[in-house]
């Protein structure tokens, strides 16, 4: 059965009428229409769906839309300023090319900032570490260790 | 702070041909297009010959390029958006591209083979200078101004104190006549645009959320299917029961169609859950299993194979036998898959007797014929648009997906019916690239020059893409017409690079095309990769028989200037590795289809023998692709390439059981991650006065053999089946 269940995604406060077990992935893409978060898996083995929340990078398909009711959900295309200036990060994947087909690209620019936010200054190995869960199958991992040292470094 | 409530979607209607998105969040997913529906099915045969064709002056000012390929990430829209640029000598701003369309755009077959510049972007280049050259000789005319006073600019043509638009010039025509032999190339002469490393529009708006992919079209009233899958390639559906799911909430119909079955939901994940419901209970008849026990090393040898021969020069017999130094070893590659991060997607629309597709298949034309055979319906009433998927390296399932949608949508009029594969399915139902196996034997006389080859190949056919034949699409094996498992594939595909580049004077090359157990198709590169993985490691076995140095023993046996230089460069550019204990450097080179680009890959390794572990350190890559028309695409290309290449050759292997494949998730076919991915360092080697020619599949092939060479340099150990085995490189 469906109800009505609040989320409150990049800033907004939303209700949202579905069923407690959709996981959130699906309820940003059809319910909110947001691009950002892919579906890649279903299992939390790829990272395309990642979104921040409460700040930290997490796979929302892992999430039931219910656990997210109070949550602060911010998704790619809540990253930018309200002036529309980009995150650092998306400006670097921009200036660095970091990107083949794109699709593991909104995971990966979530994991890129939630890193950030923990570790302003990481190592290779930290970044490589982080970014673990995001499966590319273009081979840019050398391009996003650039761009995300780059938009450490802004 | 706003508070608001959306209890399902909002949607804004435009007129006419509709689609639709909403902005809520700033970001658009609004899908447009002003033409009615019926208007929209342009079914004229675009005649390739005609410059309106490629090219295209709108009223706002700016100029619509027109290619049959698709984007796959590969940057192919920027690349031709500079060729077009360079030759009408106008702002990239000015320039919008359309891809594959049918009936809008040309039929260029498939976006396959690296073929899309040295085709589509020269076609359109070809154009544009043409062009160029017919309005300034039209607005010589109208302006009054000699020609040779007249630029064209941002298309507008100026001198003589006058100017006009090239939209005004043609009076809101088009140049419908042939395209005719331009005078000058400006890629050539002026070269502004083309060989700069311009960024790609389209990461910017991927990198912001902007709608992309197939997977983000959104359209009104759109509902989601998903397809119960058979237990096996050749099960038959004995029984159903649709009370399981027909009260759900939100279910529209089960769909079935011999043994063909799916479900369609008012919202996504409720089509999901009905089609897990429905999977638990369906009952299926599997009369064959797959032949699991044999080693498929063994296996693929001893099926029955259509042989060839497919170059015989001299006496390769006894030019062996006489030689002073004689060596034989076989290679073998497995099933390996293209494995897409995105799970193939499509969308259908059945109205009013016309069947609309989106979808990411490389060739929507060859996509529409081979439907109206599968379908029963004349082409007039498909269309087809192209729109990018998640990176494919080849034929995924983005033809059967588009298929599958296809057939819900006849049974489910007048909606738009969206279909997206479960990674389950992507993993254990798309055409993989087959397993191969080759066998190499050469003789060497007492410096080491080869005096004879023989070369046996054991592959499965490589592409079995529609358009060659129905049965195809993966669905028409189900769908009780009569339909079977296709037989095998394209055979050419299977000796790609088969042949060394070397200078060998006695050859033999024999290929023997099985087919296979598993579905196959092209995947980057197609035979080149195995190809390649076994010439380039025997050449290395070769010269280490011979005692002289890997990239000398190539050098020796190359007379190709270009690739002579390509092999120096790399030798170059890593001359200054220094490798420490269980390290190794190799190399290896291949010119791709020995008719494309030249690469050469260079692999810093390390081998911990306490577990056997590979960890690649640096990859370098040396490519002469001639004209180069972006290098930083170039570059992205072949660094993805190398990054891929080496995931195939440490990591993956399909596996299956008597059912089914068994490799569906990222846990049971691992790639690779960050912690595994090299540092990557390529030189793009760019030659203004030839040709482009094909780069993107270029680096699959040497990437593999140079890990593999560099395994052996760093542990003695010589490596002769993919993916590596740890275990052979453990020191106990």
């Amino acid at each position: 059965m469906k109800e009505a269940i609040k989320l409150k995604v990049n800033g907004l406060e939303q209700t949202i009428d579905t069923t407690p077990d959709t996981p959130l992935l699906y309820v940003l893409r059809n319910n909110l229409a947001l691009n950002g978060p892919k579906f890649g898996c279903g299992l939390g083995q790829c990272g395309a769906c990642m979104v921040l929340f409460n700040g930290k990078s997490v796979p929302s398909c892992q999430i039931p839309a219910s656990a997210a009711a109070n949550a602060e959900i911010v998704t790619l295309e809540g990253l930018a300023d309200e002036a529309g200036q980009l995150h650092p990060v998306q400006q670097s994947f921009i200036d660095e090319q970091a990107a083949q087909c794109g699709y593991c690209t909104n995971g990966m620019i979530i994991a890129s900032v939630s890193l950030l936010e923990e570790n302003a200054n990481p190592t290779d190995e930290e970044i490589r570490n982080k970014l673990q869960t995001n499966i590319c199958r273009c081979g840019v991992h050398s391009r996003v260790i650039r761009a995300i040292k780059k938009a450490a470094s802004l | 702070m706003q508070n608001l409530k959306t209890s399902r979607r909002t949607f804004i209607k435009s007129a006419g041909f509709i689609s639709i998105g909403f902005t809520m969040f700033g970001s658009s997913c609004i899908q447009r297009s002003d033409a009615t529906e019926s208007e929209k099915i342009s079914n004229n045969a675009v005649d390739a010959s005609r410059v309106d064709a490629w090219l295209q002056i709108l009223e706002n000012g700016k100029v619509k390029i027109l290619t049959g390929k698709m984007e796959l990430g590969q940057g192919v829209k920027t690349a031709i958006m500079q060729v077009a640029a360079e030759e009408l000598n106008t702002d990239l701003s000015l320039i919008e591209i359309h891809v594959a369309e049918t009936g809008i755009t040309p039929n260029e077959g498939y976006t396959a083979g690296s073929r899309s510049i040295e085709t589509s972007a020269m076609s359109v280049r070809k154009a544009a200078a043409y062009t160029r050259e017919k309005l300034i000789a039209l607005a010589s005319k109208e302006l009054e101004v000699e020609q040779n006073a007249l630029t064209l600019k941002d298309a507008t043509i100026s001198g003589g104190h006058k100017q006009i638009s090239l939209f005004e010039l043609l009076k809101g025509k088009q140049l419908t006549e042939k395209v005719g032999e331009p005078k000058t190339i400006f890629a050539k002469t002026e070269r502004k645009v083309v060989g700069k490393p311009i960024p790609r529009k389209d990461i910017a708006d991927i990198v912001q959320a902007k709608l992309h992919f197939i997977h983000d079209l959104r359209f009104e009233e759109m509902v989601h299917a998903r397809i119960i899958r058979p237990t096996t390639y050749t099960s038959k559906l004995v029984s159903v029961d649709e009370n399981l799911v027909k009260k759900e909430e939100g279910f529209k119909k089960l769909i079935k169609v011999g043994s063909f079955l799916g479900v369609i939901a008012e919202e996504e994940f409720q089509a999901i859950k009905m089609a897990k419901t429905i999977k638990e209970n369906a009952q299926w008849e599997n009369p064959d299993t797959l032949p699991a026990n044999t080693p498929l090393k063994e296996l693929i040898q001893f099926l029955p194979a259509d042989t060839e021969t497919d170059t015989a020069s001299g006496d390769w017999e006894s030019s062996i036998q006489q030689a002073k130094v004689q060596h034989k070893a076989s290679y073998f590659k497995p099933y390996i898959m293209h494995a897409a991060n995105g799970p193939s997607c499509a969308i259908a629309l059945f109205k009013e007797g016309k069947l609309h597709i989106w979808t990411h298949s490389q060739g929507v034309y060859p996509l529409r014929s081979t439907l109206s055979s599968l379908l029963e319906m004349s082409e007039d009433n498909i269309h087809i648009q192209g729109v990018p998927g998640s990176g494919c390296y080849g034929h995924n399932a983005a033809d059967d997906v588009a298929a599958e949608a296809a057939i819900l949508a006849m049974h489910y009029p007048d909606k738009h019916v969206r279909l997206q594969w479960m990674r389950e399915e992507e993993n254990s139902w798309e055409p993989f690239g087959t397993a191969m196996l080759m066998q190499l034997e050469a003789g060497l006389d007492e410096n080491g020059r080869i005096q004879g080859w023989k070369y046996d190949l054991w592959s499965d056919g490589h592409s079995t893409r529609p358009g060659r034949n129905t049965e195809n699409l993966l669905p028409a094996r189900y769908m009780d017409k009569g339909y079977k498992r296709p037989a095998s594939g394209f055979r050419g595909g299977a000796t790609r690079n088969a042949e060394p580049y070397y200078e060998i004077t006695n050859m033999q090359l024999q290929s023997h095309i099985f087919t296979g157990p598993l579905r196959r198709s092209a995947l980057r590169g197609l035979g080149a990769y195995a190809n390649i993985f076994a010439i380039e490691c025997f050449i290395d076995e070769l010269a280490e028989k011979a005692n002289i140095e890997p990239v000398d023993f190539r050098t020796m046996h190359l007379k190709d200037a270009r690739a002579l230089y390509c092999l120096q460069k790399l030798k170059t550019n890593t001359r200054n590795v220094k490798t420490a204990e269980n390290e190794g450097l190799g190399f290896a080179f291949s010119r791709y289809k020995n008719s494309a680009s030249y690469c050469g890959v260079a692999a810093h390794v390390f081998v911990d023998r306490k577990n056997g572990a590979v960890k690649v350190k640096k990859m370098w890559a040396v490519i002469d692709s001639g004209e180069t028309i972006n290098p930083d695409g170039l570059k992205n290309q072949t660094e993805g390439g190398m990054i891929q290449s080496a995931s195939w050759a440490l990591k993956e292997a399909v596996k299956f059981d008597e059912n089914h494949i068994t490799s569906i998730d990222w846990a049971s076919y691992p790639i690779f991650r960050y912690n595994d991915a090299p540092e990557t360092e390529v030189e793009v080697i760019d030659r203004v006065d030839q040709p482009p020619l094909g780069a993107g599949e270029a680096a699959q092939g040497p990437a593999t053999a140079a890990i593999v060479n560099a395994i052996n340099k760093a542990t003695g150990i010589r490596i002769r089946e993919l993916p590596v085995n740890q275990v052979l490189l453990k020191q106990s």
